[in-house]
């Protein structure tokens, strides 16, 4: 066992930088949640649509996604696409395009679980009332299921946070990043790897109790 | 892209000329995997249960360790344990603090399930093994465990299909692993996504096995329920 002395200025004077870091992991997230529940929103109704030509080939994109490594996905994204002639994404955007990807494809089984679990009596009140295809969509289920997912899109939300750590990988200045190179300029590695760890914990905390004031004030039925 | 030939600079050619380290690479993702959900499992169980009954300390440690462990991204715990470890004079090759840290972070999280399996059955079949007079140690070999463990089975074929894709990660602290192999290789050839197709499809072969054998193990192993 070796002497080791904590010296935590390494940490101060980079305050700042571990601050953006982070905001930029977050922003990420957030992106790509919205975009990926948008797809994961179509995919889902595309899977419970009953057409073949529909529900097979989202079935597909869910099953590759979910059996393929992120970092994979990430490398694939930023290195092959220019292969397709597709150039003007910069690693921030290519990046968010991986995620969201990846985000749809875990937010279709969410959704699709959640349109399951809609009791049928629902849809048929709202015919019952006259309500035309896409408004007993917009009015009746979207609300119910929204509310029935949150936990889940929650839950999605903060593991998608973890997964901007990823990001690192193709040199994006988010947390890990800069943890990384800070840990490679300073050889502080016990305070710069214990302050990444903290920062992250925090956030998910911090991240899991306010959407679960979100879940405690949209379960009411008001 | 694909293309049938055999020449170089074509994906069979590369992938021929090359079909050492491609099953090098195979074998540490498959080898890491492996042992990492030996460890983590065995572990896991441990600490499943010292969730689940330990004495008040015992419960808070696990508890501390495991939102830890399921609050931190598992490339921070990788990089952490990597730079680490030799901090306490233990140099251990990246290959091994992979898996140390790969193991950490899945024995959190199949403690976790394995509490929320054990809390699932019945305080019934806690207070009949009492009544006909098992000790705690019985109880949980012949009546908790069976059941809880059968009930584990589902997020602990997940657990599996999280670890094989953890171990990418490897990659960026050195370990040649299937995914660094294919990096290396498309360095060479600039065969894109020849190769990074081929990885995926690798991996998607892996993880489908694994799936397989879990349905077959949830088969065996299931039970008429009462």
């Amino acid at each position: 066992m070796i002497q080791y002395y904590f010296d935590w200025s390494v940490i101060t004077r980079n305050w700042g930088l571990f601050l953006e870091a982070l905001a930029l992991g977050l922003g990420l997230a957030v992106v790509s949640l919205l975009i990926g529940s948008v797809i994961g929103l179509a995919a889902a109704y595309a899977r419970v649509s009953g057409k073949r030509w529909l529900s097979g080939p989202v079935w597909a994109y869910v099953e590759i996604i979910r059996c393929t490594p992120l970092l994979l996905l990430i490398f694939f994204v930023y290195f092959g696409l220019p292969e397709f002639g597709i150039y003007f994404l910069d690693k921030t955007q290519s990046f968010i395009l991986t995620l969201s990807l990846y985000a749809g494809a875990y937010m279709s089984e969410v959704f699709r679980a959640g349109l399951a679990s809609i009791p049928k009596q629902y849809v048929e009140a709202a015919k019952a009332i006259g309500m035309r295809p896409w408004q007993r969509q917009r009015w009746v289920v979207l609300p119910v299921m929204f509310r029935i997912t949150l936990p889940s899109i929650s839950n999605n939300l903060i593991s998608l946070f973890k997964d901007t750590s990823l990001a690192a990988a193709i040199a994006i200045p988010e947390l890990t990043f800069v943890a990384r190179q800070i840990n490679a300029n300073t050889f502080r590695v016990m305070e710069v790897w214990l302050t990444a760890s903290v920062l992250y914990l925090a956030t998910a905390w911090l991240l899991a109790t306010l959407l679960r004031q979100v879940e405690r004030r949209y379960a009411t039925i008001r | 892209m694909l293309d049938f030939s055999f020449a170089p600079g074509t994906f069979w050619f590369e992938a021929w000329v090359a079909r050492f380290s491609l099953l090098n690479g195979l074998w540490v993702t498959m080898s890491a995997s492996a042992l990492t959900i030996l460890f983590a499992t065995l572990f896991g169980v441990a600490m499943g249960v010292a969730l689940a009954y330990g004495w008040w300390w015992l419960r808070l440690l696990a508890r501390i360790y495991v939102d830890f462990m399921r609050g931190i991204p598992i490339l921070v715990l990788i990089l952490f344990t990597y730079y680490g470890l030799s901090l306490f004079g233990i140099n251990l090759p990246a290959y091994w603090a992979g898996v140390i840290a790969l193991s950490a972070f899945a024995t959190a999280h199949i403690a976790e399930t394995l509490r929320g399996a054990v809390e699932s059955v019945p305080a019934g079949q806690m207070e009949a093994g009492k009544a006909i007079g098992l000790r705690f140690s019985q109880r949980l070999r012949y009546v908790i465990l069976p059941q809880a463990l059968r009930r584990m089975l589902p997020p602990w074929v997940n657990t599996g299909l999280e670890v094989v894709k953890g171990t990418t990660l490897l990659s960026i602290i050195g370990v040649v692993e299937l995914l660094l192999t294919n990096q290396q290789i498309v360095a060479r050839n600039y065969l894109i996504v020849d190769f990074y197709l081929f990885a995926g499809l690798l991996y998607l072969m892996i993880n489908a096995t694994i799936a397989w054998l879990g349905a077959r193990l949830e088969r065996r192993f299931s039970y008429l329920r009462y």
